[in-house]
């Protein structure tokens, strides 16, 4: 780096994944970069670094946000969700994660992570959507491998699921 | 790791203004989509950054003492579609901003840096200019209040002077009232697309709704800046409602709007969605007052 940028350091305290927490960053980390660094949350992928692709999805206080294009300061005081934080004590895998491995919703994996937050934002609202608002609702991540349509049927099923309803043939 | 040569936190808008005065060269960011996605191609690599994205005192909606609706400039374009003001008086606001993007980015994106950033396909911005919306903005001598038409100056260029940041977004109870807008974006793909063409129509009918008392319409993407179509909109004023003059009043945009050749559609493709939309536009946002064709 230039002699002409100056180091800039900030304490960020944030809660992560139902732990508070707080450690220095550099001022020019993003989002992404602090919780992969410095907590080791590799969940969180880089993709393509500019906010397209959706494989670097966390949740800030209920919402997505594609982490890549969030400064890392910014975290201060949120409430942070990453993927580590939906499985239970022993590892047991939540609703929605066992959905995409019953589905085949999963192939290479790098996507996964990003779908399956969002997947968490959609259901947590509670409503029933049509296909067609389920695809706009996932449309902020790119899928290489399984053509989307396995995942479009995780996310219905779990919905119905939670729902307490039948699935519509 | 961005290449950002420092970082100036606001705490609050004065705070804001002292920080853009003392560093005239910096670049301020609100939600960053575009800001920190230029940093990474290289555009604004080595800047510095003022960032207002912590300002919770300009972020929200709501009804201001002069029956305005006031936006903060911080409010992301999902709340702007899920508020309650904004659907009840300028649904077709919440409508269009939801096409901008994706999800994620529709989480971070304000309102103020897609106005600020002054490029023409704006989702936000035609709606805006057809509901005649103010600009506010704070400087250290206080706030300034202008037009949206008059905010813009140039493509990529808006009217914001030294130490001022934007603070809100008005719209005036003369122009919310009784009204009801439709948005058309028209793009290649169905999410994260830019608008190939933008169109944005309000009608209010008269008291029995047989009557156009007032029409607007804005385009996006249909010349350097977002537009205003004045001779369309002085075609159907006072006039009583048909189809035919629908087909008058999509047929005058042409009067209008200048659009370009560019690598995402043609002049002349433009012009042909122009008025095919200002008509579809126009339809909808009778049949939302009401009125009958």
């Amino acid at each position: 780096m230039a002699e002409n940028h100056v180091m800039q350091y900030k304490v960020v305290h944030c809660n992560i994944n139902g732990k508070d927490v707080e450690k220095t960053v550099d001022v020019r980390a993003s989002l992404t970069d602090m919780l992969r660094d410095d907590y080791r949350l590799t969940s969180i992928k880089k993709g393509c670094e500019v906010g397209e692709c959706g494989a670097c999805t966390v949740l800030i206080d209920g919402e997505t946000f594609n982490s890549c294009i969030y400064l890392a300061v910014w975290a201060e005081g949120k409430r942070i969700l990453t993927l580590e934080g939906l499985t239970g004590p022993n590892g047991e895998l939540s609703d929605i994660q066992q959905a995409f491995v019953d589905e085949a919703a999963v192939q290479c994996g790098f996507c996964t992570p990003g779908f399956i937050l969002t997947a968490c934002e959609i259901l947590e609202t509670g409503e029933e959507y049509t296909d067609d608002e389920l695809r706009k609702l996932l449309s902020g991540h790119l899928c290489r491998c399984t053509g989307y349509e396995n995942i479009l049927r995780a996310v219905k099923k779990t919905m119905y699921k939670r729902l307490g309803r039948e699935l519509p043939q | 790791m961005y290449d950002i040569k420092a970082l100036y936190e606001a705490e609050s808008v004065r705070g804001a203004v002292e920080l853009r005065l003392a560093h005239p060269e910096a670049q301020v960011i609100a939600g960053g989509s575009d800001v920190l996605v230029q940093m990474r191609e290289g555009k604004l690599a080595g800047k510095e950054l003022i960032s207002i994205y912590m300002l919770n005192e300009i972020r929200g909606v709501c009804i201001d003492e002069d029956e305005n609706i006031r936006i903060g400039s911080l409010t992301s374009f999902s709340h702007i579609t899920r508020d309650p003001i904004i659907r009840k008086y300028i649904n077709v606001l919440g409508q269009a901003v939801d096409q901008v993007g994706g999800p994620q980015i529709r989480n971070i994106g304000t309102i103020g840096g897609n106005t600020c950033n002054g490029v023409t396909s704006a989702d936000s911005s035609s709606t805006l200019h057809a509901w005649e919306a103010v600009i506010e903005l704070t400087g250290s001598e206080g706030v300034r209040r202008l037009p949206i038409k008059e905010f813009y100056i140039k493509a990529g260029k808006v009217d914001i002077r030294e130490g001022e940041i934007q603070t809100a977004i008005l719209i005036p109870k003369s122009s919310y009232e009784n009204t009801y807008g439709s948005y058309i974006k028209y793009s290649m793909r169905n999410a994260m697309d830019i608008a190939t063409l933008g169109t944005s129509v309000n009608v209010r009918l008269s008291a029995d709704k047989k009557t156009v008392e007032r029409a607007r319409i804005a385009f996006g993407v249909a010349g350097p800046v977002p537009m205003r179509a004045p001779y369309a909109e002085e075609t159907v004023h006072g006039h009583p409602l048909s189809e035919e003059l629908a087909e008058r009043f999509s047929k005058a945009v042409l009067e209008d709007i200048n659009p370009r050749d560019s690598w995402r559609a043609s002049r002349a493709f433009r012009q042909h969605i122009a008025v095919e939309s200002a008509k579809r536009a126009f339809i909808e946002s009778v049949k939302l007052c009401g009125g009958e064709l």
